[in-house]
């Protein structure tokens, strides 16, 4: 394990260089908030945030792209013949990330790189893609990432590991790709490992004592699903919800996604847009029908995916990392948190 | 401050005691700061669960559609004025809901408030017009003044224009002379500078239609953007289909509008939506002399056929 020493007044100099073999994104502020841009020209990545709207899932899984075109004029040989957008294979690095953001890549990874099947524009978007998280010195109260498997230091699906120290960034190459990476920015001062480790160390569990938010998962996987499904509460937690799609949006490990055919005068594309199962048109049938036709029924499959379908299909923990971007940007304020409380300790009256 | 909240909880409770409504739909207490969420009650026990501030800026009028008996609602003047337009739009009839007014001081900006600090809020507090804002580096005390919603700030209708009960009492209502200083302003950019405007406003939209939901005007079965035989508008981010959403939206609420604030209230992006409706409301005020939401008995004017319309293409 190498440990790199970065002097804050070298960082937008190695950023720079870096450019020469990545293309860049990271977190950026604007008058509305923060959000994962693709960082041009000489812009940097903001790595005193941690709170961006959207999380990096949208670099590797656009909310559009076009995935396939075709030539609808039918003196072309290939008209109507659909093929495949040629893959961005340049390499790209995400600076300045939450931990967390990275372990979410990891559990979207289990639903589009499976042994059955690999969805081509995912895998070769995260093969292209180093990923450099910073540390959270100081968690927010929405931050409940250590009850959710992960944490303000977590390395899970990181390539580096950065410490935002006062004067420096102190970083964790973790994998090949981040070594790289740190390569490319010019970055090359070692610093001591045993030191590094137990100041990291430090720093992890200075932040991990600060998190006052938790949830308790423990009861979920032994209950049935058909005991949750058929409980009391949903219409409850569903009241409020107003069924607009910002809960999945800004969720960094929601997956789905819709497939829509664009055509214009002759050049047609098939691109694929985020989908979300609080749309009722998620599970409507071509036939009319709407399996999902009530809100109760969105509100309850989205949690049910998250806190228990996914838990019982990988067996690898919940599909949430405890980000709290949901909880937060809500516009009812319904808090996964307190339905995963109600969900975990629900016992089925006889 | 007396925000009515326990007279909001006598009426309730009395109202579910003798069993003149089956449910209450009000405000509950988030689970963050200044955060409330929509709670319908139909136990008399589960009154206390009800809250009252500046922080329910969400409009329950968006509640009471479809809803099986008689039911109460809480309503701000906003919310009252979306009332009437469900009234007059066949969506509720009169006579199911109960209406607990409440002479409304004002709904706070979050964003505003929260633009003030580097971290995330940790408590807030209200007490008349002063708010005290924590974080975990500053604390802030502030003047509600200052910090009220845009479309509050300009809000000439505080007061419900209908009801049961009124939970307060009345507001002094404020008569602005310029009604809508912020339409005026765009208005006076030039086109190119206005069509920039616009663009910078929908930049970072992601059609989660929060603002669509959240509008109590936005009741259709299914909405135009979801249409899918045929398909109208595209579904993806390609700025021509975000920006025709919100244009066409706008459009749809066009002397409906009652400038209740929900839209920019649920977007996560931020977006300042009113700046779609509101020249739509001031065109409706300049050219028909319309407020929506004002009067039970009459329809919206681009809902109604006169036949001394100044239009002669109409006749």
């Amino acid at each position: 394990m190498k440990f790199i020493t970065i002097d804050k007044k070298n960082w937008a100099k190695g950023i720079e260089k870096s450019r020469e073999t990545y293309r860049l994104f990271g977190p950026v502020k604007d008058k509305n908030g923060s959000f994962i841009r693709d960082l041009e020209n000489d812009m940097l990545p903001d790595m005193s945030c941690h709170d961006s709207v959207l999380s990096v899932k949208s670099v590797l899984f656009p909310q559009t792209e076009k995935i396939l075109f075709t030539t609808l004029d039918e003196s072309k040989e290939d008209h109507h013949i659909m093929k495949r957008v040629p893959a961005d294979t340049r390499q790209r690095a995400v600076v300045g990330i939450q931990p967390y953001d990275a372990k979410a890549i990891q559990l979207v990874n289990l639903n589009f790189d499976t042994d059955d099947y690999r969805d081509p524009y995912w895998c070769d978007a995260y093969e292209a893609t180093t990923f450099v998280g910073v540390g959270i010195n100081k968690p927010g109260p929405f931050d409940f990432s250590t009850s959710a498997g992960t944490g303000p230091f977590s390395e899970t699906g990181l390539d580096v590991l950065m410490a935002d120290l006062d004067n420096a960034y102190l970083a964790k190459v973790l994998t090949d790709k981040g070594g790289a990476f740190m390569v490319s920015c010019g970055f090359d001062t070692i610093a001591d490992e045993k030191e590094s480790r137990a100041l990291f160390d430090i720093l992890r569990k200075e932040a991990e004592k600060n998190i006052s938010s938790q949830i308790d998962t423990g009861k979920l996987k032994d209950k049935t699903v058909l005991e949750l499904h058929e409980a009391p509460f949903w219409d409850d937690i569903a009241f409020s919800c107003i069924n607009c799609g910002t809960c999945t949006f800004v969720c960094p490990t929601c997956w789905c996604f819709d497939i829509q055919d664009e055509a214009k005068q002759k050049s047609a594309g098939r691109f694929r847009n985020w989908d979300t199962c609080m749309s009722p048109l998620f599970t409507k049938h071509a036939t009319g029908h709407n399996p999902r036709d009530s809100k109760t029924q969105r509100v309850r499959q989205r949690f049910m995916h998250k806190l228990k379908y996914f838990l019982d299909k990988y067996d690898q923990g919940i599909m949430c990392v405890g980000c709290g971007r949901c909880v937060k940007s809500c516009p009812v304020n319904i808090d996964i948190r307190e339905v995963c409380k109600i969900m975990n300790s629900y016992e089925k009256k006889e | 401050m007396d925000t009515c909240i326990q007279k909001i909880r006598e009426i309730a409770f009395q109202l579910l005691d003798k069993k003149e409504v089956e449910r209450v739909i009000g405000f509950s207490n988030g689970t963050i700061p200044m955060a409330t969420s929509p709670i319908t009650i139909a136990s008399k026990q589960d009154t206390e669960k009800l809250v009252f501030n500046s922080t329910c800026g969400l409009n329950l009028a968006n509640y009471i559609r479809q809803q099986k008996g008689k039911i109460a609602v809480i309503a701000k003047g906003c919310d009252s004025r979306n009332i009437v337009t469900h009234i007059i739009e066949n969506q509720v009839k009169r006579d199911q809901i109960y209406i607990i007014g409440v002479p409304c001081k004002g709904m706070i900006n979050k964003s505003k408030i929260k633009a003030l600090f580097e971290d995330d809020i940790l408590k807030f507090d209200e007490d008349g017009d002063t708010l005290t804002v924590e974080s975990s580096s500053k604390k802030e005390t502030l003047s509600k003044k200052e910090y009220l919603r845009d479309n509050c700030r300009l809000c000439q209708h505080k007061n419900p224009v209908i009801y049961d009960i009124l939970a307060g009492d009345p507001v002094k209502e404020q008569v602005l002379d310029v009604p809508y200083p912020d339409v005026e302003k765009i208005a006076a950019l030039d086109a190119d500078a206005r069509w920039i405007h616009f663009q910078e406003l929908t930049k970072n939209c992601i059609r989660c239609y929060a603002c669509r939901n959240a509008c109590p005007l936005c009741y259709c079965p299914t909405c135009f953007v979801d249409e899918s035989g045929p398909q109208w508008v595209g579904k993806g981010q390609d700025k021509t289909d975000v920006n025709t959403f919100h244009f066409l939206r706008a459009f749809h609420c066009a002397g409906r509008c009652t400038d209740c604030g929900a839209c920019v209230e649920a977007c996560p992006m931020d977006i300042n939506v009113r700046d779609f409706t509101r020249k739509l409301n001031k065109d409706a005020f300049d050219m028909f002399g319309w407020e929506a939401g004002l009067d039970q008995t009459k329809r919206p004017p681009l809902d109604a056929y006169s036949p001394d319309d100044p239009n002669d293409f109409i006749k």
